[in-house]
């Protein structure tokens, strides 16, 4: 017999397909899991079991009927920043405790609309804020490897539920990192797209012009299967790009003949943890024996793009979450007038990161602080930018590490916020330059921690880096490793 | 740099925050590290460098101006913490 929750999407479906398993099965299968092993993982904010089956068992018509979809009756989460029509979305935080919006994100309409099964709204930090799940206002999520330590940020409750075999795929957001770093530290695969490849409607804005959607999964080729329903162009997002959607599996062919890979000497950082740096090392010597073509390049303005992410992203942020003032959504705290309401409700209804982020983004577009912070910081990100765009006229591919080290403590980190905004600073400089990244699981370290090779491509480039993950996860066996939970 | 108390409590009433007492201490420690670290941008020259504000090459995109349905009043005031005669209850704007 089977473990229906051992399948990747890719042989799920072809079970589905053939009859064998009915999407009622794997659906129940997952949602049994959840009910035994959730309680230790807390990946999920919302489970949907009965909406979960309704839909599954509409699947199981449409493959009855001979449909052919290849996320047909396949059951997956989503981060709680995305909208789902009627289903509580807080995005982590008390301030919209409740809020049932009328409408799905397109992402998750596109995904409905293939047949896919939402199994339930995965946990992640306040407003996507953060790099460890902390952040959330309802609970901490474990990571599957070790349950003392963090899942990653900020879409942790989805790395945890794929590494955990609680979904076979799921969606999450990254705004500096926020898909990579916990695919890393939860050794799942996690990929971001280029900004402007997947449209953020219904994403419950956190920094708009970093913001994007993006897919887990166990395998590279169920991130490319899931990709290939989310992508593409939406009139509701004016930044969503209108470029033909190519068929991301196309892409995904076993040898690196020809790839040229980039290695950035400023992403070898002091701090970084020597095991992290070794097994990267190993995995970029594995890509050339599959013929790629490895040389050492300069990203020279790496090390600015922490500063100016973290006052460009809550600059954005400040004006962003001005809206949530227990008027139209959220619980209120009235306190006599309307400004005091506001601020009370504010006040009591945000998290300390979410308020700092806030404080510090308001003081950086201020009088007199304009031109000297949030002005500076996007002159420095077209120099981030072009590091990049000079880069990728030498190489096609750009690989490094995604994490400096593997998952940390829970509370390690929570008393210093500077200590906790250098997890990202891999990450990061890849969403100032909107272009696109995966993070595969390359190793582990000697606590069996798992470590996220990261791939860079140019923006729209998802076919390189899907085809150089690939390949080089092809050739490996990290994948196939389960956490004993 | 330091931050001042009053600048704290300044951005908070820009922000429309409520802050306690230790919340301002907590938040002007933390803030004024986080901006000190900020200060090495300012360390590159940017003379020459237009700012990046989007890093698409679209700008204003418009679309047909057609009318359509929006989301349904009922449906949009399921979510409002106090509703009164289809519309949205507010405290007091003007005394």
């Amino acid at each position: 017999m089977i473990n229906l929750t051992d399948l990747t999407i890719k042989d799920a479906q072809s079970l589905l397909q053939a009859g064998e398993i009915t999407s009622v099965d794997l659906t129940q299968a997952y949602l049994d899991r959840i009910a035994g092993i959730d309680d230790t993982l807390q990946a999920f904010l919302t489970v949907t079991a009965d909406q979960a089956l309704a839909q599954a068992q509409q699947a199981d018509q449409r493959l009855a009927k001979g449909e052919h979809n290849p996320l047909l009756g396949v059951p997956l989460a989503y981060k709680d920043v995305l909208c789902t029509k009627g289903i509580q979305t807080t995005c982590g935080s008390k301030i919209l405790e409740g809020y049932r919006p009328p409408y799905s994100a397109r992402a998750i309409e596109n995904l409905d609309a293939a047949g896919a099964v939402m199994l339930g709204k995965t946990n992640c930090d306040e407003f996507a804020m953060g790099s460890s799940t902390e952040n959330s206002a309802y609970q901490v999520t474990h990571n599957p490897w070790d349950i003392e330590r963090v899942p990653g940020g900020s879409s942790g409750g989805s790395a945890a539920a794929v590494a955990g075999r609680l979904a076979p795929g799921a969606l999450g957001t990254d705004t500096g990192g926020s898909i990579r770093q916990p695919a890393s530290l939860c050794g799942c695969v996690g990929l971001k797209p280029s900004y402007g490849r997947v449209s953020r409607y219904g994403l419950v804005a956190y920094a708009s012009s970093l913001d994007q959607i993006g897919p887990f999964a166990r395998t590279v080729e169920d991130v490319a299967l899931i990709l290939n329903v989310i992508t593409g162009y939406d009139p509701q997002d004016s930044t969503s790009m209108n470029l033909p959607v190519p068929d991301y599996t196309a892409a995904l062919t076993p040898d690196l003949k020809g790839v040229r890979v980039g290695v950035p000497k400023e992403y070898f950082i002091e701090g970084m943890q020597p095991a992290v740096e070794k097994i990267v090392r190993a995995a970029i010597d594995q890509m050339v024996a599959l013929g790629a073509e490895v040389k050492e390049i300069s990203l020279p303005h790496t090390d600015m793009a922490l500063p100016v992410y973290y006052l460009i992203a809550p600059a954005e942020a400040s004006a962003n979450l001005a809206r949530f003032e227990g008027q139209r959504y959220g619980p209120r705290i009235s306190a006599g007038s309307m400004w005091d309401t506001y601020k009370q409700t504010r006040g009591e209804g945000f998290g300390p990161e979410v308020k700092r982020r806030i404080m510090l983004g308001t003081y950086a577009l201020s009088t007199g602080y304009y031109d000297a912070y949030y002005l500076k910081a996007q002159k420095v990100r077209t120099l981030i930018k072009q590091d990049y765009d000079r880069a990728f006229e030498e190489v096609d591919v750009i690989a490094c590490p995604v994490s400096p080290t593997t998952a940390f403590k829970i509370g390690e980190r929570v008393d210093d916020p500077l200590q906790m905004y250098l997890s990202d600073v891999l990450s990061l400089a890849v969403n100032l330059a909107g272009i696109c990244g995966i993070s595969v699981p390359c190793g582990f370290d000697a606590d069996d921690l798992p470590v996220g090779l990261q791939l860079l491509g140019p923006a729209f480039g998802e076919e390189t880096i899907l085809h150089t993950a690939y390949a080089y996860e092809q050739s490996t066996d990290w994948h196939t490793r389960v956490p004993e939970l | 740099m330091t931050l001042s108390l009053e600048q704290v409590e300044h951005i908070a009433e820009l922000a429309k925050l409520a802050l306690s007492d230790e919340e301002k201490a907590l938040y002007r420690e933390q803030l004024s590290s986080i901006l000190d670290y900020a200060e090495r941008i300012q360390q590159i020259d940017t003379d020459d460098i237009s700012p990046t504000a989007t890093v698409l090459p679209v700008h204003t995109v418009l679309r047909e101006d057609v009318s359509r349905p929006g989301a349904p009043r009922e449906k949009l005031l399921e979510n409002a913490a106090v509703q009164e005669d289809g519309m949205y209850r507010v405290d007091t704007i003007l005394e």
